[in-house]
């Protein structure tokens, strides 16, 4: 297997939050803590792209790399995780991300910073599989149940694949041979594709 | 003597912080990749498959099979595949 990794497509992304709103449900998470929100740029315009940005579980992680606890491991389907027990909350990691993924619960006085929290890609952590301790530090492990993270299968447009890189590549490349371009710059007919046109009857002898 | 004695004690001293000096290296911070401090994990292959039509069902232990399910489960977010008659091309 490859590596597990998300892939956000800016044509079909409806800024529905829909991803956000399942990973909260999923995990339970916090208030103030968003291991997923909607980016959106140009916001109000036509023409306007969005995408759905979380830990991108790089392959070479700065977060891993900064981290001065060593607290981030890999699993061997390239999930970039980490052991909360250890963290000393110390930001690093969110410095260090280039996507904004380590997220920091606020809720003690003086802007208390509290033990990071990321995307998991639905995979738990370091913890016994679907135990109460692993949903309360990491949240649910679907990956353990054969699933795909929450964010991903909930996607309505399917703007947000998920699983392996591979083939959700390969998705991703049929939909682009599949997509119509010219005049219409963005729209229906882009994220989705133009309407099957038969070609039209040529005389014969005719030069196609 | 005296003043002899004081004169060779600093010059001794001054000499080892010349020396010190010299053995001076370039302070350059090399990163060196940490091992992961804390607690092992499990692997998502060692768990019953769950009674649920919608997963492919794998062999316990076998990661083979669990990534068969996890692919079939992969492709089904490919809607010209997964919805018949759905494709444009």
């Amino acid at each position: 297997m490859a590596r597990m990794k998300f892939l956000a497509d800016a044509e079909r992304c409806i800024e529905c939050n829909g991803c956000v709103t399942a990973c909260k449900q999923e995990h339970d998470i916090p208030w103030g803590v968003n291991r997923r929100r909607v980016v959106t740029l140009n916001d109000g315009m036509p023409g306007e792209k969005s995408i759905s940005v979380a830990c991108m579980h790089c392959s070479d992680a700065p977060c891993m790399a900064v981290c001065p606890v060593d607290v981030f491991y890999k699993t061997s389907e390239g999930i970039v995780l980490h052991d909360k027990d250890l963290c000393i909350g110390c930001g690093y990691c969110f410095y260090a991300c280039p996507f904004g993924a380590p997220q920091f619960p606020q809720d003690g006085a003086f802007g208390l910073r509290g033990k990071m929290d990321k995307c998991t890609f639905c995979a738990g952590g370091p913890e016994p599989d679907f135990s109460e301790a692993e949903f309360r530090k990491y949240g649910r492990n679907r990956i353990a149940e054969g699933k795909l993270p929450a964010c991903a299968e909930m996607c309505s447009t399917k703007a947000l694949l998920g699983g392996d890189g591979d083939v959700i590549a390969d998705i991703y490349r049929s939909r682009a041979i599949t997509r119509g371009r010219g005049s219409e710059v963005w729209g229906w007919g882009t994220a989705y594709g133009r309407p099957e046109k038969k070609p039209a009857a040529q005389p014969p002898g005719a030069k196609s | 003597m005296r003043l002899t004695t004081t004169c060779t004690i600093a010059l001794a001293a001054g000499l080892s912080l010349l020396a010190a000096g010299c053995g001076e290296r370039p302070k350059v911070t090399v990163y060196k990749q940490g091992q992961y401090q804390g607690k092992p994990d499990t692997r998502p292959w060692d768990n019953d498959p769950p009674k649920d039509p919608s997963i492919v069902a794998w062999q316990k232990g076998d990661k083979a099979s669990w990534e068969k399910s996890i692919k079939a489960r992969t492709l089904g977010q490919n809607e010209y595949v997964r919805i018949e008659g759905a494709s444009n091309k």
